[in-house]
C-alpha cells in the first residue's frame, strides 16, 4: 500500500466523520437514530473499492471504539460499540468491503442502476444482517420485533443509497480510482 | 473538540491505557454472562465508586451519557409493556454499567496513549500482512484530517447556500468528494517530502529519534 493509498483511506475515514455535522433524526420508541453518516460506508466502498474502502471504515470504527466522539450527536466510546446499535456500526467494515467487491467486479459496465443494487446489497442488507440480531441480543428483544423496529429506516437508507450511487458515478467519470 | 480526555492525576488516570482497555473488554464480556437485578445493581455501585476515585466533573460525565440515556427509556418501556418490567430493569442496568465503564476509560485516557496501545495490539497481526506502524500512521492521519474535512464540508455548505442549493445532497457531496480526491495527491506528496517511507517497519523519525 502506497502513501497515496493510505491518504485516500484516511481521508475517507475523516469524510465519514465529517458527515456527523448533519443532525440525526430520532424517531420515538426506536433505539437507533437515523443518521446521514452511513452514506460514508457506501461512498468508501463504491469509490475506493473493497480493500481500501473497508480499511477506511475499520479506522473509523477503531477511533469510535477508543472514545473519539465521531458519531452523529458526538457519540463515541466502547459503550456505543457494545450498546444496542453497536452492530450497525461494526457492520460498516464488511458492508464497505461487499460494496467495493461488487463495484470492482462490475467496474467496466458501471451505471446508476447497478451501482444502486450494489449499494443496497452491501450498504443496506449487510448492515441489517449484522445490526438487527445484535440489537435483539443486547436489548433482549425478540428478533421479529427488532426487524420490525428497523424497517422504518429502510426508506431513508434507500434514499442514501441513491445519492451515494449518483455521487460515485460522477466521481468515477472525473476521478476513477479503482482501475485507473 | 476531538479528544474527550479530562486531565487529572487520580489513580484511574495514572493506570496505563493498555490494562484499562483490557479491563473494559473483560468487564463488557462478563456483564453479559451474569444476570439478576441485585448483581447489576452492585456493579453499578462499584462503577460509581470508580467515578468517585477518578474525581471527574459531573458535567462531562453527564454530557457523554445523555444521548445514551435517551434510548434507555424506550428500552425499559418496551420491556415493561411487552415482556416483563424486571427484565427491563435488568437490561437497562446492564447497559448503564457498560456505558459508565466506557465513559470512565474514555475520559481518563489520552488519545495518543490509546493509539499506542492499538499499534502494539496490532503487532501480532504482522504475520498476516497487517503493518502496525502503517495502521498507527493512518490512525494519526485520520485524526489530523477530521478538522480539515469538517472545515471543507462547512465551506461547501456556505457556498451552496449562497446558490440556494444547500438542500441538495448531491450539490454538497460531489464537490466535497472531488476536493477530497484532489487533496489526497498533495497530502501524500507532502507526507513523503517529510521523509515518510511506507515500506520501512517504523517511520524514519522514530528509528533515528
Amino acid at each position: 500500500m502506497t502513501t497515496r493509498d493510505m491518504t485516500f483511506v484516511a481521508l475517507f475515514a475523516a469524510l465519514t466523520a465529517a458527515c456527523a455535522v448533519f443532525p440525526p433524526f430520532q424517531p420515538p420508541f426506536v433505539p437507533a437514530p437515523i443518521v446521514v453518516q452511513n452514506i460514508g460506508v457506501m461512498l468508501a466502498g463504491s469509490i475506493l473499492g473493497a480493500r481500501r474502502g473497508s480499511l477506511a471504515m475499520a479506522l473509523f470504527v477503531v477511533l469510535v471504539a477508543v472514545g473519539m466522539p465521531l458519531l452523529t450527536g458526538w457519540r463515541g466510546g466502547f459503550g456505543v460499540i457494545l450498546g444496542p446499535t453497536g452492530g450497525f456500526i461494526l457492520s460498516w467494515v464488511p458492508a464497505a468491503f461487499v460494496v467495493g467487491w461488487l463495484v470492482e467486479r462490475g467496474w467496466s459496465r458501471l451505471g446508476f442502476w447497478n451501482l444502486l443494487v450494489f449499494n443496497v446489497i452491501g450498504g443496506i442488507s449487510v448492515v441489517y444482517l449484522i445490526g438487527i440480531p445484535w440489537l435483539a441480543a443486547v436489548a433482549n428483544m425478540e428478533l421479529g420485533k427488532a426487524v420490525k423496529v428497523s424497517t422504518i429506516f429502510i426508506p431513508g437508507d434507500l434514499a442514501k443509497a441513491a445519492i451515494a450511487s449518483f455521487a460515485a458515478l460522477i466521481v468515477k467519470r472525473s476521478y476513477p480510482l479503482i482501475r485507473a | 473538540m476531538l479528544s474527550l480526555y479530562v486531565p487529572g492525576d487520580s489513580i484511574v488516570h495514572r493506570l496505563p491505557a493498555g490494562p484499562k482497555l483490557l479491563a473494559l473488554f473483560a468487564a463488557s464480556t462478563a456483564l453479559f454472562a451474569v444476570s439478576g437485578i441485585p448483581i447489576h445493581a452492585a456493579e453499578l455501585l462499584a462503577v460509581a465508586g470508580l467515578f468517585r476515585a477518578a474525581r471527574l466533573p459531573w458535567r462531562d460525565t453527564l454530557h457523554q451519557l445523555r444521548p445514551a440515556l435517551i434510548f434507555l427509556v424506550p428500552i425499559f418501556l418496551f420491556h415493561a409493556f411487552v415482556t416483563d418490567w424486571r427484565l427491563g430493569i435488568e437490561t437497562v442496568l446492564r447497559i448503564l454499567v457498560l456505558l459508565l465503564l466506557a465513559v470512565l476509560v474514555t475520559l481518563t485516557t489520552k488519545l495518543s496513549d490509546m493509539i499506542d496501545v492499538l499499534e502494539r495490539a496490532l503487532r501480532p497481526l504482522r504475520h498476516v500482512g497487517v503493518n502496525p506502524s502503517k495502521a498507527g500512521m493512518m490512525l494519526s492521519m485520520v485524526i489530523r484530517f477530521i478538522p480539515l474535512m469538517t472545515r471543507e464540508a462547512r465551506e461547501i455548505l456556505e457556498a451552496q447556500r449562497a446558490r440556494g442549493l444547500d438542500r441538495s445532497a448531491l450539490a454538497l457531496l460531489v464537490p466535497l468528494l472531488i476536493k477530497t480526491l484532489k487533496m489526497a495527491g498533495d497530502l501524500s506528496d507532502a507526507i513523503e517530502a517529510r521523509g515518510y517511507d511506507p515500506e520501512t517497519v517504523a517511520p524514519v523519525w522514530r528509528r533515528w529519534g
